[in-house]
């Protein structure tokens, strides 16, 4: 699905700054997310863009400037049933199996129709893992998991806080896949990279993170 | 906007504020000093002994006013904590937690003075009693806000806990009291109140009252003092501070 | 698409928090060992006669509990904090007050009742009188939750500290003391055969009190040390 500019953004912010202790972290950033649209947001490490994430999703306050969702300033209550958020902590619980971690997800934020737990583990590679508790898989592994959760979740809006890491060759397509098949259904992702990884189908937008000092 | 408004609109921003305070604060301390000292020779000097405490009573002149100061203190920091955390204005935030250390202050002197009036009196340093015990808490209560404070790394973010603490001390406050009353009352009932007649003979009051002016005027002074620096610290990476200090150090780097 | 009831998220929250507390169940028993130890220190201290021992049991006894619950405390954001279960929780679409309030009522059932459940063993080492145990279980049942509901509040603006055991007990105390003034005098009341149902209706009241507001507080708490 080609981006339509003409209806409001699924997410924009304006002039957005973020400053903590009176040290600006980053920004003024402007962007903007139609649905149908992937953007990759580029800076070193330290740039803030784990930061942005979370400002993005309401988690924290931009200090100045705003963010705007279809066109209406955000707030965590209207936000939380469009958006996942994949940070660098992945939410899921060591201790339990991987298809007990994507019960409590889809208990906790509903679920796609047409989609199991066990189809999204499946499409992310971890057939034959649905019993296995989270402890023994690897990292790329656990992140996969953590996808599966994306696919099952019926959030418009993804925001990955560096996808690509800990993840092989195959894992990156992988990610590459996802983010394809939930553009074209009329999602959106904004997604971090400190840059040594790249989304490598289509041409995604890409949006440079500078410290604004 | 009507004009009061838009005067509480200006005052909250950082820069008018620290003027303003500058120019109030020298006022402010005179006054303070001026009169804790005509309440302080009122109470030491010209008050008549009490006919039953002797000399010992004139304790109160400190205790009392720090003991409404402990009260007033936090119930001002946590109305500033309830304006920070609804309208998130940093002035308040700023305000709430410098106030903050004063009340302890207040709360601590209050339970030392209490203290050593209960030797002769009581002959103990320190009982249980009703009143006593809820100050200790009270004091308890203000360790927490500033604690809180000051494990947050990130100011605003620490501020703005440690005022929803606040909140949450005023809500448990009057439990407090009241479990402390049901659980022991030793303490002479109140003496000294403002609406009602009052059980102290007015040469003995009036130093009381003049004390209580004071300290209100002091902890204002030494708020605006406090507030003042922590907005400094605060908005250091702003231009009216690098303007001020440009204007000290005339211009030198 | 179905974006799940709030019903099924706190039935998702409470499967999950159960299985995960299943799994670690050892560790349920540290609080029980830690109050049994405070316990048994007392007569060391104050030397075995019955008489002594009888007239601080339920003093001690509460005490005791209110520090091994308020030692548990600690862990009930902790683990959530570093997997990052926690932002997911504070992101989801359902009231944060109603998912935080299952997890303090699972808290509570995981490692305060247990504790409950043992105090007539600590009433025997102490020798309280058989009379004041009702008084003494009930008190606990009433004032435990209290703690774990207002002590939740005071996790939740301590969350994101690497070290806040000092920190939170200097916070929770001063607010619990009111439940401790009610609960251990309901007991000494009974011990020393006056009435004791009023400290016992406050404190229900309070207890009523904190049931509504906590959870909203906590959340609101949480957010604050969050974002």
């Amino acid at each position: 699905m080609e981006p339509n500019h003409d209806i409001a953004p699924l997410l924009q912010a304006r002039a957005l700054t973020y400053t903590r202790n009176a040290e600006p972290i980053f920004g003024p950033l402007d962007v903007s997310l139609h649905a149908g649209e992937v953007v990759l947001i580029e800076g070193d490490n330290g740039s803030g863009k784990t930061t942005l994430l979370k400002v993005l999703c309401g988690l924290l306050e931009p200090s100045s400037g705003d963010v705007l969702l279809h066109g209406a300033p955000l707030t965590l209550a209207r936000l939380s049933h469009q958006v996942a958020l994949l940070g660098h902590l992945l939410g899921l619980k060591m201790e339990l199996s991987t298809l007990q971690n994507l019960h409590f997800a889809v208990g906790m934020g509903g679920i796609r129709p047409g989609i199991t737990p066990r189809l999204a583990l499946a499409s992310v590679g971890l057939e034959g893992y649905e019993d296995q508790p989270l402890r023994t898989l690897s990292a790329g592994q656990k992140k996969r998991v953590a996808l599966a959760r994306l696919l099952l979740v019926p959030a418009a809006l993804w925001l990955l806080d560096e996808p690509y890491a800990n993840l092989d060759r195959t894992g990156i397509e992988l990610v590459n896949r996802v983010l394809d098949h939930h553009a074209r259904r009329g999602g959106a992702a904004l997604i971090t990279s400190h840059g040594a990884y790249a989304y490598t189908s289509g041409a995604p937008r890409r949006i440079a993170l500078k410290t604004a000092a | 906007m009507n004009p009061l408004l838009l005067w509480f609109h200006k005052l909250g921003s950082p820069p008018y504020f620290y003027r303003l305070a500058g120019r109030f604060l020298p006022w402010l301390y005179a006054i303070a000093l001026i009169t804790g000292a005509i309440g302080l020779y009122g109470g030491l000097v010209v008050a008549p002994a009490d006919y039953q405490q002797h000399d010992s009573f004139r304790i109160i002149y400190v205790h009392v006013p720090c003991a409404w100061m402990s009260l007033f203190v936090y119930a001002f920091m946590a109305a500033n904590g309830f304006v920070a955390l609804v309208w998130r204005i940093k002035l308040s935030e700023v305000l709430a937690m410098a106030s903050a250390p004063i009340g302890a202050a207040f709360t601590f002197i209050t339970l030392v003075t209490g203290s050593v009036w209960g030797k002769p009196t009581w002959g103990t340093w320190w009982t249980w009693d009703a009143r006593l015990t809820s100050e200790l808490v009270l004091l308890f209560l203000y360790f927490g806000v500033i604690g809180l404070y000051s494990a947050i790394e990130d100011t605003r973010q620490a501020a703005r806990a440690a005022a929803f603490l606040a909140l949450v001390g005023v809500v448990n406050l009057p439990i407090v009291h009241y479990s402390v009353n049901w659980w022991n009352t030793l303490h002479q009932a109140q003496t000294v109140s403002l609406m009602g007649q009052s059980k102290m003979d007015a040469s003995m009051l009036w130093p009381l009252l003049t004390l209580a002016f004071a300290t209100h005027v002091y902890f204002f002074a030494s708020l605006l003092t406090r507030s003042r620096v922590a907005l400094l610290g605060l908005e250091s990476g702003k231009e009216w501070v690098r303007a001020l200090v440009n204007a000290r150090t005339g211009g030198r780097q | 698409m179905k974006p799940g009831t709030t019903r099924a998220a706190c039935v998702a929250l409470l499967r999950r928090d159960l299985t995960l507390i299943w799994r670690r169940r050892g560790d349920a028993l540290n609080p029980l060992l830690f109050s049994i130890i405070v316990v048994a220190l007392f007569p060391f201290a104050l030397g075995p006669e019955q008489a002594t021992l009888a007239r601080i049991a339920a003093g001690t006894i509460f005490v005791a509990l209110l520090l091994a619950s308020l030692l548990s405390l600690d862990m009930l954001f902790r683990s959530d904090l570093e997997d990052g279960s926690l932002e997911q929780l504070v992101l989801s679409p359902h009231p944060l007050s109603l998912l935080l309030a299952c997890k303090i009522a699972i808290h509570w059932l995981t490692t305060t009742l247990p504790l409950i459940v043992i105090a007539p063993l600590l009433a025997q080492m102490l020798y309280l009188p058989d009379t004041v145990l009702p008084v003494l279980l009930i008190a606990l049942a009433l004032a435990t939750p209290l703690l774990s509901l207002i002590g939740s509040v005071c996790v939740a603006l301590t969350v994101g500290m690497r070290r806040s055991g000092m920190l939170l007990t200097l916070l929770v105390l001063p607010l619990i003391v009111p439940a401790l003034i009610f609960g251990a005098g309901a007991c000494n009341a009974a011990q020393a055969g006056l009435p004791f149902t009023a400290p016992l209706l406050w404190l229900g009241a309070w207890l009523v009190l904190a049931l509504v507001l906590a959870p909203l507080a906590a959340a609101a708490a949480l957010k604050i040390s969050l974002t």
